[in-house]
């Protein structure tokens, strides 16, 4: 079956079955590996993407269902060719990851989070986080990288600046 | 963890939906997929043709009729919970919202897909229990329509029309007086299933007296249950008042017993969450402007 998947910005048509996932679209034929195959049926939050916007399971759509839609991965949110994005860059900053497995996801739910709320609480950063599963930090050091990226984005001139020229 | 093959539509409109759906027996809906994707995943479910109803404008959004708060089957959680009209109106569901999964799951999952899977322990479920909401399917050319009380029957097993298509669920809209709803929960870990759950909803008049007691408890038993709380009413709701009230309302209740909570365990929890989400509905009564004051 064939699909238009707009994926961080990219327009491409693929031929899946309608049985493979977005998650698995993304990784086999868009060669996106940043959305990482944990569980596989939507327990561990580590291939969430953004969806016009918001975050999602990828692996709980079909890439069939993805047609129309803006999504974006972790490949998408870094600023430029080799830099990283803000909330990766408090992610290393303040060591909110180990074995990095469950990160892209972990950071997608907080750049979804900060785009809409640019002045979380942490009991809203906990919501936000609360369905994706990290077994090495303790999730501690991870909140912290997620409010240090919220104050990093409400002094960045230059992002703010993107966002009203969109 | 990959489903069998099977066939996909998108239709974009009832009709069309329905017709699929007749034309395979084996066909089945798939709205959000919060909960159908993992069962397709481990092949619990196999069905050989699935029908997108995402897209069909009809059957998304939340708006008042003259006999309630119509939401339409495939409005996603996230957006019932952003609604100012069911925070107002439905303010139990408002409450139970928050506790249906996380803001991923709760993005893509809908409000009908969730009364349509009939599990025990989901809140949307029993808010339609507590307060009599009406749940719509079209069923080929007819519009079928079920009580909470007649829908769900057992866990997962409901009194759907095979190859129907559930469209809306109307709710009551907000009574006259002091409205406060309540909704507790205990789960292992914040979105998950919880073992317990209650909710409540509460009408007192201007000098605090209690007019109506609404109260149900989900996860406790096959289907999520209303139960009896009418003696409230008259009363001023005090501590002494809500725990002899639970305690008939749960009398001989029947209890699930499984491996992530025993019956004695789920009991207990039940009668305590009643008693809080009473109590929380009374505070958030009692904090409303009485109508002549």
């Amino acid at each position: 079956m064939k699909v238009e998947l707009t994926v961080n910005g990219c327009k491409s048509e693929i031929d899946v079955e309608p049985r493979v996932t977005l998650l698995d679209a993304l990784r086999e034929e868009l060669g996106l590996k940043g959305a990482h195959a944990g569980c596989e049926h939507g327990v561990c939050g580590a291939c969430t993407v953004m969806v016009d916007g918001v975050a999602v399971r990828s692996c709980l759509m079909f890439a069939v269902q993805g047609d129309g839609l803006d999504i974006t991965t972790i490949e998408g949110i870094t600023r430029g060719e080799g830099e990283l994005g803000i909330v990766q860059d408090a992610f290393c900053e303040t060591h909110g990851l180990q074995c990095g497995y469950c990160t892209p996801g972990m950071i997608i739910a907080a750049q979804a989070l900060l785009e809409k709320n640019p002045e979380p609480t942490d009991a809203e950063i906990r919501e936000a986080i609360s369905g994706n599963i990290c077994r090495c930090t303790g999730y501690g050091q991870i909140i912290e990288a997620i409010r240090l990226a919220a104050r990093h984005m409400r002094e960045s001139n230059t992002l703010r600046a993107r966002k009203f020229a969109e | 963890m990959k489903p069998v093959p099977f066939s996909y539509i998108r239709p974009d409109s009832v009709e069309k939906a329905c017709e699929a759906l007749a034309s395979d027996p084996d066909a089945r809906v798939i709205a959000g997929g919060q909960t159908l994707v993992p069962m397709l995943a481990m092949r619990l479910a196999r069905p050989t043709l699935l029908v997108d109803v995402t897209r069909i404008a009809n059957l998304i959004g939340i708006e008042e009729t003259d006999t309630g708060i119509k939401i339409g089957a495939a409005t996603r959680q996230a957006d019932a919970l952003a609604s100012d009209l069911v925070a107002y109106q439905v303010p139990l569901l408002a409450k139970a919202l928050p506790n249906v999964g996380h803001p991923p799951t709760r993005a893509r999952g809908t409000v009908g897909g969730s009364i349509a899977h009939g599990d025990p322990s989901a809140e949307i479920a029993l808010a339609t229990v507590i307060l009599g909401a009406s749940i719509h399917y079209r069923d080929g050319d007819e519009d079928v329509e079920f009580l909470p009380e007649d829908y769900f029957l057992g866990p997962t097993v409901t009194a759907a029309p095979t190859g129907g298509l559930l469209t809306k669920v109307v709710f009551p809209k907000r009574p006259e007086g002091r409205v406060g709803a309540g909704f507790q929960e205990i789960a292992s870990r914040r979105s998950d299933y919880a073992f317990a759950s209650a909710g409540a909803q509460i009408v007192l008049d201007e000098d605090g007296t209690c007019v109506t007691a609404l109260l149900g408890i989900g996860s406790v038993g096959d289907v999520p249950l209303a139960v009896d709380v009418s003696g409230l009413a008259g009363t001023r709701l005090s501590d002494a008042d809500i725990r002899d009230a639970v305690e008939t309302a749960l009398e001989g209740l029947e209890v699930v017993d499984d491996l992530h909570a025993s019956a004695s365990y789920r009991r207990r929890a039940a009668a305590r969450l009643a008693h809080m989400a009473l109590a929380e509905a009374k505070t958030e009564a009692l904090a409303t402007e009485g109508a002549a004051a």
